[in-house]
């Protein structure tokens, strides 16, 4: 898995958003990462004690809010939720389906202190 | 001491796709066309850049970009070998390319004389789905060996394909591998998706894909 990349994303977005808020430190960060993403909580949290060691997000705490996939079937504009990998549209069994949410994958806030 | 919330909204890889837009660019302005060519190790990746060479250097001139988590130089050495202009990137261990080592990639080819860029990404078929390069298509080599329950297992890097190329069906006589369930799972999660199926063993179904590839670069330069 590339969590390891994806974890020195979140640490340089995170602290170039702290520093531009001219932040002591940050405290928390809040991820927002779709079903559809192949990305494991608990590798990026593995990673993220050891990077952010010596930075300005040490100690900062993750959290993912994960979002359900929602697939849009192209044949009856029908809108449904995914519960495995591969089902049709309920409504017609239509496979002709696109993602209308489930694929996210961003940082939406941090909480950070002043001095 | 305040406590603040700082409003961030940003796509955690947004510096990989910002890259990736540059090479877009890049490769637009030098008028190469680029696939990025994803599969298992072993899938037959290298042979079937080797087997799109043959198919098409009279009149097409490919550059090579050559993934590997290794330091080693085998594939690249092999497109080399036959007069082609190939580099060889060094992941350092990462399972898939970024856009910022195909950046540096293309920096050491000549791209004003390309007319087709073929990248080949690291064999696995999880990451790379996720890193935009900033080439034109994504193609996927699946193998008969690798087993006809691929799309059910790995159903990401199918949803994300322009071409489909399924290879070495020389080998369908010695393993149970059921075309038809194959397709079924393909289908479920890209209709209608561009497939060929070949070997690049005994050269079979490499024209329709040469043929293919070939409408697709005229395309590519009227517009
Ligand atoms: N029988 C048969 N063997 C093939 C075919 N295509 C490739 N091979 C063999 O499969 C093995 C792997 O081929 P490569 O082209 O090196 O595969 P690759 O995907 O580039 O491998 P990596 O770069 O190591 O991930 C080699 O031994 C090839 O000779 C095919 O169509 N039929
Ligand atoms: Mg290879
Ligand atoms: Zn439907």
């Amino acid at each position: 898995m590339h969590e390891l990349a994806v974890t020195e994303s979140i640490l340089e977005i995170a602290t170039r958003h702290a520093q531009q808020a001219e932040a002591a430190r940050v405290t928390d960060i809040y991820l927002v990462i779709g079903q559809l993403s192949s990305i494991v909580d608990d590798s990026v949290q593995f990673y993220w004690d050891a990077m952010a060691e010596n930075t300005i997000c040490h100690g900062a705490q993750l959290h993912f809010k994960r979002i359900q996939a929602r697939m849009l079937c192209q044949d009856c504009q029908g809108e449904f939720e995914l519960a495995s990998q591969l089902e049709p549209c309920p409504a017609c069994g239509s496979y002709r389906l696109t993602v209308a949410a489930g694929d996210e994958f961003y940082m939406e806030s941090i909480e950070v202190e002043k001095i | 001491m305040t406590v603040n919330r700082v409003q961030v909204v940003e796509n955690i890889l947004n510096a990989n796709d910002q890259v990736a837009q540059l090479n877009r660019q890049a490769l637009d302005n030098a008028g190469a066309f680029s696939i990025n060519l994803m599969a298992s190790p072993g899938a037959g990746k290298t042979s079937f850049i080797l087997k799109t060479i043959q198919a098409l250097r009279t009149d097409v001139k490919i550059g090579v970009v050559e993934g590997d988590t290794a330091p080693v130089t085998i594939d690249a050495d092999k497109i080399n070998a036959v007069g082609m202009p190939a580099v060889q990137i060094n992941t350092g261990g990462e399972c898939h390319l970024d856009a910022v080592m195909l950046k540096a990639g293309l920096q050491q080819l000549p791209l004003p004389e390309i007319d087709l860029l073929i990248v080949e990404n690291v064999g696995n078929l999880i990451c790379p789905a996720a890193f935009d390069l900033g080439t034109h298509i994504n193609l996927l080599i699946a193998s008969i060996p690798e087993g006809d329950d691929k799309p059910y297992k790995y159903p990401n890097i199918y949803r994300g394909l322009d071409v489909l190329v399924i290879n070495k069906t020389d080998l369908l006589p010695y393993i149970d591998f059921r075309m038809d369930y194959f397709r079924q799972g393909v289908e479920m999660l890209n209709p209608g998706l561009t497939t060929f199926a070949v070997s690049c063993k005994t050269g079979e179904g490499i024209d329709a894909w040469a043929d293919w590839l070939r409408g697709r670069l005229a395309a590519s330069r009227q517009v």
